[in-house]
C-alpha cells in the first residue's frame, strides 16, 4: 500500500501518471473515465504557444501589423489598464459586455423556464409554443440584429434584447427537457403521499428539472458570450467588441489582439464559475 | 408509533378473523370489485390486461400476488393506487369509490421513487410536510422512522450515498410517516440481493405487525409471496385474471419464528413447490404459444 502511497502525487495530478484506481484497470481504452486530466500537455501547449510568440517578437519575424510583440502587446495591455481605451476604462468595456450577458440569460430564464414548464406539463402550451420554438431553433441569434436594430435602433435595450431571445429558446427547450425527464414513479410517489398538483410543481417536477435547467444556464452563457461580443461589432461604442472593432478600424493590431485574448478568458472563466455552482448547487445531478 | 400502536389493539390481530376468502365484501378494507382493464395500443389493439378481477382485503390483512410476467399484476396495483382507472368496475376502500391516488394509500415502489435533492431525513418527511405539519412533529416522527427501519445516523445523507437495501428502507419509512390505511408494494424488494432481501422480508414483517396496516405486496419470488402473505393471489395471464388464492400461516408464524425455519418447514416448503409448479405450467402454457406462433407464421 505504501508504495502505491507514495506514487509521485505531482505525476498524477499533472496527468503524466494515472491514479490509483485507473492504474489498476486492464480496459483503458473506451473506458472515457480512465482518460485522465492530461494537465501537463495543456500546460506544455501554452508555454510553447508563449514561447513562440516570444521567439517570433524577439526576431521581428511577424510584421506588427499583422500580429504584435508580445512586449509591444504587454505595453498596451498596461496602457490600456492605465488609461483605458477611448475615455472608458478597461474594467468597464468588460464589464459592460458582462452585464448585457447576465440580463440576457436572466431575462431569457425568467421567461423561458415558464414557457418550457408549460410546454412539458400541458398540451394546450406545447401547441401553442412548438411552431415558434422549433422556428426560432435553428436561427442563429447574430441573424436576428438587423431586425432588432430596426425595432429598438442601436442602444442598451436592443442588445439586451437580442441576448434575451439568444437564451430565451435554449432556456425554453431546457426546461421543457427538465419536466421530460421526471420520472413518473416519483411524481405518482408524491401524489400518494398527499400532495397537491401545485406541490408536485414545486417539490417534485422542479427540483428533479434543475440539472437540465442548469445545462441550459451554461449553454446560454457561452451562446450569449460569442453573441454579445458580435453584436458590439456591429453597433456599440462600449464593449469588448466595440473595442476591437473600433481598434481595428485605426489599425491597433495590438488592442485588437487583447481583446481577443480578453473574450477568450473571461469565456472560459464563466464557463468554469457555472461549473463549479453546477457542483455545489446541484451535487444530485445524474444520480436520480 | 403511538396511534399506530393504538389502531393495532383496538383490530384483533388478522389470524384470529375469520373473513371470507372471495366473493363476499369485507366492509373496511380494500374491495376490489370485477374490474377489467384493456390498454388500447397506438395501432389501435386491444391488451386486455385485466378481465374481472375481484378481491376483497380486510383491514390489517396482508395480501401477497404472485404470477409470471405480463399477467397483470402491475397495472392492478396502479389501478387500486389510483394511478390507472379501470375499463370496467371499481375498487373502494372503507366504502367510497378510489378516484386517484391520495394519502390514505401509501405506495413503495421497487426503485428509484426517492427525491434524491432531498436527504434521507427529507425524503421520510415528505408527506407529513406536504401537508403542513408543525416542524418539531416531523422531526420527532422521522427520528422514530429512522430507528423503525434501522437507518440511525443517515438522515443527513443524500439518497443517492445509500446502497440499493438502504434506499428500500427509506422508501418504507417515507411511507409509513404518512400513516396510510393501505401499503401497496410493487416488487419492492425485487432490485435487492438475495440476503439484504431476506432481510427487509423481516423488516416488512415486523412494520406489518408494528403497525397494522393493510398490505398489498406484489412480489416474483414464491418463497416472499409465501412468507409475507396471510393470503396469496396466484394470477394468470392472457388476460390477467385470479387463478387462485391460498390461505397461508406464514406470516404470523414468521412473527415468532425465525426466517430460516419457517421457509424450511415441510408445509411451507410443499406450498412452495405446489405454487412453483403452477406458475411453471402457466409459463409453459404461453411458452408453447409462442413457439407455435413462431412456427405458424
Ligand atoms: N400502458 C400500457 N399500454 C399498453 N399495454 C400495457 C400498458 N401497461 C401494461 N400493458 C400490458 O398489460 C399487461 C400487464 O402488464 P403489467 O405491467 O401489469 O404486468 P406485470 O404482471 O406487472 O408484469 P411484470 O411481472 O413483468 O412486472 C402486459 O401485457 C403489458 O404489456
Ligand atoms: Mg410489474
Amino acid at each position: 500500500m505504501s508504495a502505491q502511497v507514495k506514487s509521485p502525487r505531482l505525476a498524477i495530478w499533472l496527468g503524466l501518471a494515472d491514479n490509483a484506481f485507473t492504474r489498476q484497470k486492464t480496459v483503458k481504452f473506451g473506458d472515457a473515465a480512465a482518460v485522465n486530466s492530461g494537465r501537463f500537455y495543456s500546460v506544455l501547449v501554452v508555454v510553447v504557444l508563449l514561447l513562440a510568440w516570444v521567439v517570433t517578437s524577439a526576431l521581428n519575424l511577424i510584421e506588427p501589423f499583422y500580429w504584435p510583440t508580445i512586449q509591444g502587446t504587454w505595453d498596451r495591455f498596461t496602457k490600456l489598464v492605465a488609461e483605458g481605451y477611448r475615455n472608458v476604462p478597461l474594467i468597464d468595456h468588460i464589464g459592460i459586455s458582462v452585464y448585457r450577458v447576465l440580463s440576457g440569460v436572466v431575462y431569457g430564464a425568467l421567461v423561458g423556464i415558464p414557457i418550457g414548464f408549460a410546454m412539458g406539463l400541458s398540451s394546450v402550451a406545447r401547441g401553442f409554443m412548438d411552431p415558434i420554438v422549433e422556428f426560432m431553433r435553428p436561427i442563429p441569434p447574430l441573424a436576428l440584429i438587423p431586425l432588432v436594430i430596426l425595432w429598438f435602433g442601436i442602444d442598451e435595450t436592443a442588445k439586451i434584447f437580442l441576448l434575451f431571445l439568444a437564451s430565451l429558446f435554449i432556456m425554453i427547450l431546457a426546461a421543457r427537457a427538465g419536466v421530460s425527464s421526471v420520472r413518473v414513479s416519483k411524481v405518482h410517489a408524491a401524489y400518494s403521499l398527499g400532495a397537491s398538483k401545485l406541490q408536485v410543481l414545486r417539490h417534485v417536477i422542479l427540483p428533479n428539472a434543475l440539472p437540465e435547467i442548469f445545462t441550459g444556464l451554461r449553454t446560454a452563457m457561452g451562446v450569449c458570450w460569442g453573441t454579445v461580443v458580435a453584436a458590439e461589432l456591429v453597433a456599440a461604442d462600449q464593449g469588448l467588441g466595440s473595442m476591437i472593432m473600433i481598434a481595428k478600424n485605426f489599425l491597433q493590431t495590438d488592442t485588437v489582439v487583447i481583446g481577443i485574448i480578453l473574450i477568450g478568458l473571461i469565456g472560459y472563466t464563466i464557463e468554469m464559475v457555472m461549473r463549479w455552482l453546477e457542483r455545489i448547487l446541484i451535487p444530485w445531478k445524474g444520480k436520480g | 408509533m403511538t396511534m399506530a400502536a393504538a389502531a393495532r389493539a383496538a383490530t384483533p390481530p388478522p389470524a384470529e378473523r375469520d373473513e371470507p376468502i372471495s366473493g363476499e365484501q369485507p366492509m373496511s378494507g380494500i374491495e376490489i370489485d370485477s374490474i377489467s382493464m384493456e390498454f388500447t395500443l397506438p395501432d389501435g389493439g386491444v391488451v386486455r390486461a385485466l378481465s374481472d378481477v375481484s378481491l376483497g382485503i380486510a383491514t390489517g390483512e396482508m395480501v401477497s400476488v404472485l404470477g409470471p410476467s405480463g399477467c397483470g399484476k402491475t397495472t392492478l396495483l396502479n389501478i387500486v393506487g389510483g394511478f390507472l382507472s379501470p375499463t370496467r368496475g371499481a375498487v373502494r376502500l372503507n366504502g367510497h369509490t378510489v378516484k386517484g391516488p391520495a394519502a390514505e394509500r401509501g405506495v413503495v415502489f421497487q426503485q428509484g421513487a426517492l427525491f434524491e435533492w432531498l436527504t434521507v431525513e427529507q425524503n421520510i418527511g415528505f408527506g407529513p410536510r406536504m401537508a403542513g405539519r408543525p416542524k418539531a412533529e416531523i422531526r420527532d416522527k422521522v427520528h422514530d422512522l429512522l430507528g423503525t427501519v434501522g437507518l440511525q445516523g443517515f438522515a443527513e445523507k443524500p439518497v443517492y450515498q445509500l446502497s440499493g437495501g438502504m434506499q428500500q428502507r427509506v422508501a418504507l419509512a417515507r411511507c409509513l410517516a404518512n400513516d396510510p390505511d393501505v401499503i401497496l408494494m410493487d416488487e419492492p424488494l425485487g432490485a435487492l440481493d438475495a440476503l439484504t432481501r431476506e432481510k427487509m422480508q423481516g423488516l416488512v414483517l415486523r412494520l406489518w405487525k408494528e403497525t397494522g396496516k393493510t398490505i398489498l405486496l406484489i412480489t416474483h419470488s414464491v418463497e416472499e409471496a409465501l412468507y409475507l402473505g396471510q393470503r396469496l393471489i396466484v394470477m394468470a395471464p392472457r388476460p390477467g385474471r385470479i387463478m387462485k388464492e391460498f390461505r397461508l400461516p406464514f406470516p404470523e408464524r414468521g412473527l415468532t419464528m425465525p426466517p430460516r425455519e419457517v421457509k424450511a418447514s415441510s408445509d411451507f416448503v410443499a406450498t412452495r413447490e405446489e405454487v412453483l409448479s403452477m406458475i411453471w405450467s402457466m409459463e409453459e402454457e404461453i411458452m408453447g404459444e409462442n413457439g407455435s406462433s413462431e412456427v405458424s407464421s
